[in-house]
Formats: C-alpha cells, structure tokens, sequence
C-alpha cells in the first residue's frame, strides 16, 4: 500500500482543519476518550438512554405528522395513527412503551449514579445537569400522555394542573395561564402539544452539557476511586463494543413488550375518549411518576403536599452535599449499602402505593414511604457519612483485579 | 457486580408481597383461550365472521362501532365484491347535495359503520338513561381485556345474591363492576343461526363476538405479531454478533 493520501482523505482532512465534526465526535464518545476498564454493566444505561431520547424524538415526528390537536379529534386521530397510517401502530406503540423505557433506564442509570457515588466531587453539576434532565423528561412524558386525549389524559392533566393552585397569591394565575382557560380543554391540549414537541430538543441540548461535564473529571467506576492514567482505556472500540452489546439486550426487551404487550403498562381507561362529565374510579399517573404522586398524596395538606413533592426531587440537587462520605462506592461503605437498599425498596413501595386509593395500608405506607426518603436523604445521609468505617480502598483499579489472579 | 445484581433481586423480592395485596378486591375472571394470544397468535378468520354476524344481529341494536369500516372486511377474506355487497344493505345519510338537503344512499366500501341512534341523548332515551358504549376499543379499554368482555356477556344471573337490591331497570352481573349492569342479558343458547352452521351455545356465541371485538379493536395484531418475531430474530442476530465482538476487542486488554 503507499503511504500518498488519497484525494478523499485530504479533502477529510482539509474540512476537519476548518470543522473537527468527527474529531468532535472521536472526543465525546471515539478513541480519544479515556474511560476507567473497570466499568460494569450498569454503565450501558447513559448510552441507552441517550438511545431512548433519540427513539423517542423520531418516533415522535412522525406521530406529530398524523396526530391532531384538538379535542374533538385528537383521539381519532390516534386512532386513524392505530388503524389507516403506514407502519402507524407500529410507531406509536415504539413511542408509548418507549417512555416508559426511556423511564426505566434513566432510573437504573440514576440509582447506577447513587450506589457507586457518581454525584460527589468533582462530578456535582454533572449530577446537577441530570436532576434537571430528569424534571424536563417528566414534564415531557406528563404533556405527551395528554395528547391522546383518553379519559386518564383528561383527568390526570386536571389533577396535576390543580396542583398549582395550590402555590398562595399565585396559583390561580398560573394554572389559568398552563391551562389557557378555566379548566383544562383544547388551549391545553394546544399548549400541551406544543410544549411535547419543544422540550424533548431541550432534553437534547441539555444532554450534550451532560456530556460536556462528563469530560472534564471523565468517567466514575465501580471502585469509586480515580482511575490513573495506565488503568484508562479508549471509549472506543472498547465501550462501543460493551454498549452495542448492552443495547442488543435492552432491545430484545423493549422489542418484546412492543410486540406482544403494548398496553401492559397503560391504563385501559385511556381507550376511553375524555369525557369531562365522567371521573374514572381511580386517577392514577404512568408508573413512572407513581412514587412522587404517593408522595405528594401522603401528606394531608395539598400546600405541603406539593412542596413535599417537587421538594423530593429538588433535594437531589444538594445530594452531594448532604452526603459527607468523601468514599464514592458503595462497594467500600457497609452502611450506606445496605441504606442504599432499603431506598430502592422504599421508592417501589411508594410506587405501589401511588397506585391506590389513598386510605388504609397504603396511606400509612405512603406516609413511611415519604418520611423514609427524606430521613434517608437529609438525616441518614450526613450522619452515616460521619459515623461509618470504610473498608480499605483498593490503591489503584488494577491492584484488585491483579491481586484475583493466581501468581505465575 | 454480583452483589449489585443481587441485592437488586433482594429488593423486588422483598416489594413482591405488596402485588399480591394489591389483588385481593378484584374479581376473578377466568381466563379462556384465545386463538391471538401468544407469540404468534392469529385470528381464527372464521370466529371473527361469525362474530361480525353476532354484531350485524343482535348488538349493532345498541352499540356503534366507530372506527369499524366496510372496506375492514377484506381482511377478514371477503372478496371486493362481497364488501360492496354487504356495505349496501347499509343506508348512510349524505349530503348536502346541490339544494342543501341531506340524503341517504347506499353503503360504500369506505363507510363506516353507521350508529344505531343520531346522537347519545337519543342513545340514552331509547335504553332507560343508560348510554350503550361504542364497542370499537372495548377490548383494550376494560381491565382484562377479551377475558373480561367473554365473561361479562356469560356472567348475567337472573336473581341477585341474597342481600342485593338491584336498581329500577338493572341487571346483576357477576363481572360488571359494582355488579349492577343496565344491559340486559343478550347472548343465550341458539340466539341466531351461523351461516356456517358452527355451534351456536352461548359460550360460542360469546366467544366469536368477542373475537370480532378483539379483531376492530387492535386489526393490527398479525402484522404486529409478524413483524415482532421477525425483529426478534434479526436483534437476537444483532446481540449474539455484539457479544463475540465484545469479547473479541476485551481480549486484547488485561481486565
């Protein structure tokens, strides 16, 4: 082979000189990105969820390109998406099981962040960044299971919106101002679909700060402590290959429930058109804002009840001070492991309880459930840090692995 | 890694007993055995005609079926010409023509199927104040999908439980939410001939409408169920060459 360049390789190298697009590129995510080679599998679920946000966002536009807004035919025309459009249900059962994927692996990937300590310096305002993806994806995914226009989006969008009423000398203001009128119905709807087609490109923007602020301490792992430099690999080839992989997985699943579960996880009320003269027995989010809502309905007061929620979520913001452990894996703290556990089940039993009647067993679960959270988040957190013993940390990520070799 | 995985085991073992409480206040509906379920699930073409008949017979009296139309048929195997045919014993109000006047003509291919009453006031004054739903989605709009729609047709009881007082004008039914249902019983032992002489037992009877419900409300499912297996194989492919990729590049480092 001769050494001379090809005509095509330098006018590659000709653009990359005036714009580095793939040496942009190779930065992010390509050769020039060291990562620790100690990272497990629960660090596929970033790159997945960046997957998600795209398949949501193409899903997306062609389901806007057949979807009406307007409340007289919004669910027809959900409908017409179902039945007459080309590949139609196909896109939109993508697109409905798809948030709840996407919701599925933003929280692996968020309690992936807890349990290894990814929060603590210097990866605060990349945490800081993520806390704000995760309100945005919220909104997002709430304005997105309006659209169709089913009994649950009606009611769900009015029991949320209400919410702001609850907010002294203000609230009524800003709830005639989300929903365009008096009560919720077709300025909502208009609004509502407005706001879903903008904020997944504003997830996207504030992905790429993510990533951005991801570069500058580099990647955390699984031992919490600094990676040296001999222990980095190339991102690529080594964890493209790792999240090809993690995706092949992921999509076995997510495929399988798109083919053969599409409805599991909505509710069946919303094949019911919205009728405003109608409540369903019972008003209930997706299952992914189910912990807040329990949250949110533990407390009697519907004041303190809304800032115990949207405070549940604004209290990860301090997180990496609230926790004074300077140790960021979970694997070195005995305690805090076994705390991080008890939240895991906390959070899917408030889950549950969102999902009941607030009365009887769930409503004193639900109220432990919230003390719990924030016992755990601004009492146990600072104290633990303080009192527990670490078990020795390893000197450096290959020190273990060489160790559970056998000598030669 | 293990211990992550396990303690992730441990935490939704130890959440499991709170499905099962949630359980307790529901009814039961037993299963049946439906020719689309599972991985390659189809339609039984034939039950989902004579289902058509029970509807075009008896339920089409009171319930629209909005999103049903003619030309839907041709999936079913109806030829061209038997869709036209059977659209035009329909009479569809049209209009208006040149003198600003409503008309009715015949069904086409590409009508829907018209509704039984004008509009839900007239709907409710004809049934006692109780509004018959549009069935096109009921499959998927009901907890328990076909199961609950079969039982529900078959779960009527002539005298309540001791205990029960039904209200003016209801009906008790085992299945119905709250067990007091405005809809009288309809289906019943050799209600209607089938053109295809099938059994025609009110479990049969039962079973094909609700196989025609099944069919308006998700006339997607084969090609869904087709494309899936088809996706399914191609990213298993996918995974398995990933997989051998992976561990092909990991070789190349100490790890």
């Amino acid at each position: 082979m001769s050494t001379e360049k090809t005509r095509l390789q330098r006018i590659f190298e000709w653009h990359e000189a005036r714009l580095p697009l793939v040496g942009f590129i190779d930065h992010a995510v390509g050769t020039k990105y060291p990562a620790p080679k100690n990272l497990n599998y629960f660090w596929n679920f970033g790159f997945l969820a960046g997957f998600m946000l795209l398949t949501m966002i193409m899903t997306g536009v062609f389901l806007a390109m057949n979807y009406t807004a307007n409340i007289h035919m919004a669910f027809d025309s959900v409908e017409r998406i179902m039945r007459d459009v080309n590949f139609g249900w196909l896109i939109r059962y993508m697109h409905s099981n798809g948030a709840s994927f996407f919701f599925i692996v933003v929280y692996i990937h968020i309690f992936r962040g807890l349990y290894y300590g990814s929060y603590k310096s210097p990866r605060e305002v990349l945490w800081w960044i993520g806390v704000i993806i995760l309100i945005l994806m919220m909104a997002t995914a709430f304005m997105g299971y309006v659209l169709p226009w089913g009994q649950m989006s009606f009611w769900g969008a009015t029991v949320i919106t209400n919410l702001f009423t609850a907010i002294p000398v203000v609230g009524k203001a800003i709830t005639t101002l989300l929903w365009g009128g008096f009560s919720v119905d077709n300025p909502t709807l208009n609004r509502f679909f407005a706001l879903h087609f903008l904020l997944p490109f504003v997830i996207l923007g504030v992905v790429f700060l993510h990533i951005w602020a991801l570069h500058i301490p580099g990647s955390n792992n699984p031992l919490g402590i600094e990676a040296a430099p001999g222990d980095k690999i190339p991102f690529h080839p080594y964890y493209t290959a790792k999240d090809a992989f993690g995706l092949g997985v992921f999509l076995l699943v997510y495929f399988s429930v798109v083919f053969w579960a599409p409805n599991m996880l909505g509710d069946p009320v919303n094949y019911v058109k919205a009728n405003p003269l109608v409540t369903p027995a019972s008003i209930v989010p997706e299952w992914y804002l189910l912990p807040f809502y329990a949250i949110l309905r533990s407390i009697p007061d519907k004041l303190l009840g809304v800032i115990a929620m949207f405070g549940s979520l604004l209290l990860l913001f301090v997180l990496p001070w609230l926790d004074t452990s300077r140790i960021r894996s979970a694997t070195f703290r005995p305690i805090y492991k076994i705390l991080f556990w008890v939240l895991v089940v906390n959070m899917i039993v408030l889950g549950w309880c969102g999902a009941q009647h607030p009365e009887g067993l769930p409503l004193i679960l639900s109220r432990i459930g919230t003390f719990w959270y924030f016992f755990h988040m601004i009492i146990l957190l600072p104290v633990v840090g303080w009192i527990e013993t670490p078990k020795p940390l390893p000197a450096s990520i290959s020190q273990p692995v060489m160790a559970a070799q056998p000598a030669e | 890694m293990r211990k992550v995985l396990f303690g992730a085991v441990a935490a939704l073992a130890l959440s499991l007993p709170l499905a099962a409480m949630s359980a307790e206040e529901e009814i039961h509906l037993p299963k049946q055995e439906w020719s689309f379920n599972g991985v390659l699930g189809k339609f039984d073409k034939q039950q989902v005609q004579r289902g058509f008949q029970v509807y075009k017979e008896v339920c089409s009296a009171c319930h629209s079926l909005q999103y049903f139309a003619f030309r839907n048929l041709a999936d079913l195997g109806y030829s061209e010409a038997q869709v036209k045919t059977l659209a035009a014993t329909y009479e569809i109000q049209d209009g208006p023509d040149d003198n600003g006047d409503m008309f009715k003509r015949k069904g086409k291919a590409s009508d829907y199927m018209p509704k039984p009453f004008a509009n839900d006031q007239a709907a409710r004054a004809s049934n006692g104040g109780a509004l018959p739903p549009d069935l096109s989605l009921m499959t998927k709009a009901r907890e328990g999908g076909p199961d609950y729609v079969y039982n529900l047709l078959l779960g009527y009881e002539d005298t309540p439980p001791a205990g029960v007082t039904l209200m003016p004008g209801m009906n008790y039914n085992k299945y119905f939410p709250g067990h007091q249902i405005g809809m009288a019983k309809q289906i019943q032992d050799g209600l209607l001939t089938y053109a295809d002489g099938a059994p025609n037992d009110a479990a049969h009877i039962a079973k094909d409408v609700t196989a025609f419900l099944h069919w308006v409300a998700e006339p997607k499912l084969e090609a869904r169920h087709d494309t899936g297996v088809r996706v399914i194989l191609y990213t298993l492919l996918f995974t398995v060459l990933a997989y051998l990729a992976k561990r092909q590049i990991w070789s190349r480092i100490e790890h």
